[in-house]
């Protein structure tokens, strides 16, 4: 079992979209929303991730493919400034 | 002495241990700093800080670490320069530029690390690591490499070739990663949850970001102890730009200005303007974006900080502004034939802001103004090394000499600032 923290940012056209469930229910993994912020235009989410890491990836890349954007918890990690 | 007292939530305001940790438990918010302000008051004056060393050390009672451990390599008190020149040009009475090119390794970066690489030997560990555009791989290396400290940095494989040069020469293990950004974030997440290092952005990142107040307290200070009107700084995470602000409250908090009225704009590239985008749609939601401009070092499309960015804006009626990569090229001509100093091209992203936020008159032309140069222009010699004025080139004749330059004085010049073409 693995646990992953990620970000993920929806597009408009996703926001109607059940994602977070279909992740639970495709992948069998657990998730948890911890901070989140959606509206008609845009939302994104919190989510801790509970499940088999090699289900955990395939379901973030059936995530992505979808146009979700997944990033780390903490931002990008490579730094400009 | 340090006046450090835990770690706090950003969002939920629950209190933490000081340990290498950056988010919360509870709702994954981002940790930052709590100081024992009343300490630090009784502890400090203007008197003591300007008796103090002219590095950023003369502020260690506002830092996050206890200064026995410090690595100084000579990083901060840079210069605070009038830009006569450049303020006429851009239309402003009074500007002047915070010149942080001249840093050990040629960045503000120096400032985050010098704070890190203290707090991580303060917690024993043995090695640094970093993800990086360059900076502040630059700048890891070297505090490392003075420390005796192990030094993994993590770039994208397409970097500038002064940038790549300035980490290698300090003999980091230096590692170029192929793939796109959002292959990088993925994997350097992965490498800090597996390795015991000091990760500068991850795991110490509430006590590196801390290194950019500084910048705040050396503008008040140098200023006579006061904060300026308007703040003009790049953002890539928007760290800098939160810092500068927490800053020149802490100076007021702790007795040495008066309260800040200080207006912050922030400064991005228009290939890479997740946050600006965000300040013009009126939203504190800022949408992700895949990184296209020159100014590299800005290119961060998911900024960490992007939000609480926003809400300093929002907080001190500041604004954003964003900048083509022409116009950033045009811009470090600008800064470079008014003032003689050669930015980076976040500096250049950094003047042209400030130039389209006077256009607009966001910032008014009494407003004094202050602009954060935070990166030298050596480290991106390819933005510009296109659009130069071709040096004139004879046999060493003095007369081969007096011809050519009656040649260049009959012809029509190369416009200052033309866009960097190829």
């Amino acid at each position: 079992m693995a646990t992953k923290r990620v970000r993920l940012s929806f597009e408009p056209n996703l926001v109607k979209e059940p994602v977070i469930y279909q992740l639970g229910q495709q992948f069998d993994l657990v998730t948890n929303i911890r901070m989140a912020d959606v509206d008609e235009n845009i939302g994104w989410v919190i989510l801790q991730i509970d499940g088999e890491s090699a289900e955990i990836d395939r379901g973030l890349d059936w995530a992505r493919s979808l146009g979700v954007r997944v990033d780390p918890l903490a931002g990008d990690i490579v730094e400009g400034d | 002495m340090s006046f450090e007292r835990a770690l706090r939530c950003r969002e939920c305001g629950r209190e933490y241990p000081l340990a290498p940790i950056f988010s919360c438990e509870f709702c994954f918010g981002p940790l930052e700093v709590a100081y024992d302000y009343d300490g630090i008051r009784e502890s400090i004056s203007r008197d003591s800080i300007e008796a103090g060393p002219t590095t950023l050390w003369r502020y260690g009672d506002l830092l996050p670490c206890d200064p026995e451990y410090k690595v100084d390599i000579g990083t901060g008190y840079t210069p605070l320069i009038e830009a006569p020149r450049l303020a006429k040009a851009l239309g402003l009475n009074k500007l002047w530029l915070k010149n942080d090119t001249v840093n050990p390794t040629w960045s503000f970066k120096d400032r985050v690390v010098s704070v890190a690489i203290a707090r991580a030997r303060q917690f024993g560990f043995e090695a640094m690591a970093c993800a990086s555009t360059g900076n502040l791989a630059n700048s890891v290396s070297a505090h490392a490499a003075a420390a005796g400290m192990d030094a993994y940095v993590f770039i994208p494989d397409d970097l500038e070739q002064g940038k790549v040069v300035g980490s290698a020469i300090y003999r980091p293990t230096l590692v170029m990663i192929e793939g796109s950004y959002d292959d990088v974030n993925r994997l350097c997440t992965e490498v800090a949850a597996d390795r015991n290092w000091a990760f500068v952005n991850i795991n110490v990142r509430p006590y590196y970001a801390e290194g950019s107040r500084t910048l705040a307290f050396e503008v008040a200070e140098q200023l006579g102890w006061r904060a300026p009107a308007h703040v003009v700084a790049p953002m890539a995470s928007g760290s800098l730009f939160t810092k500068i602000w927490k800053g020149l409250q802490e100076f007021h908090k702790v007795g040495l200005i008066d309260e800040p009225r200080t207006r912050m704009s922030g400064a991005q590239a228009a290939g890479c303007s997740p946050i600006a985008t965000a300040y013009e749609g009126g939203t504190l939601n800022f949408v992700p974006q895949k990184p296209n401009t020159i100014a590299r070092s800005l290119a961060i499309g998911n900024p960490a900080d992007g939000y609480y960015a926003l809400k300093v804006m929002e907080e001190t009626g500041g604004g954003a502004a964003m900048a083509t990569d022409e116009e950033l090229v045009d811009a470090l001509y600008l800064l470079a034939e008014t003032e003689g100093i050669f930015a980076e091209t976040a500096g250049g992203v950094t003047i042209a802001c400030l130039k389209k936020l006077v256009e607009s008159g966001h910032i008014r032309r009494d407003e004094e103004t202050v602009a954060f140069i935070t990166g030298a222009g050596l480290k991106t010699v390819e933005a510009v090394i296109d659009s130069m004025d071709e040096p004139i080139r004879i046999p060493a004749r003095s007369q081969a000499f007096d011809e050519a330059l009656a040649r260049r004085t009959t012809s029509t010049p190369t416009p200052v600032g033309a866009p960097a073409g190829g």
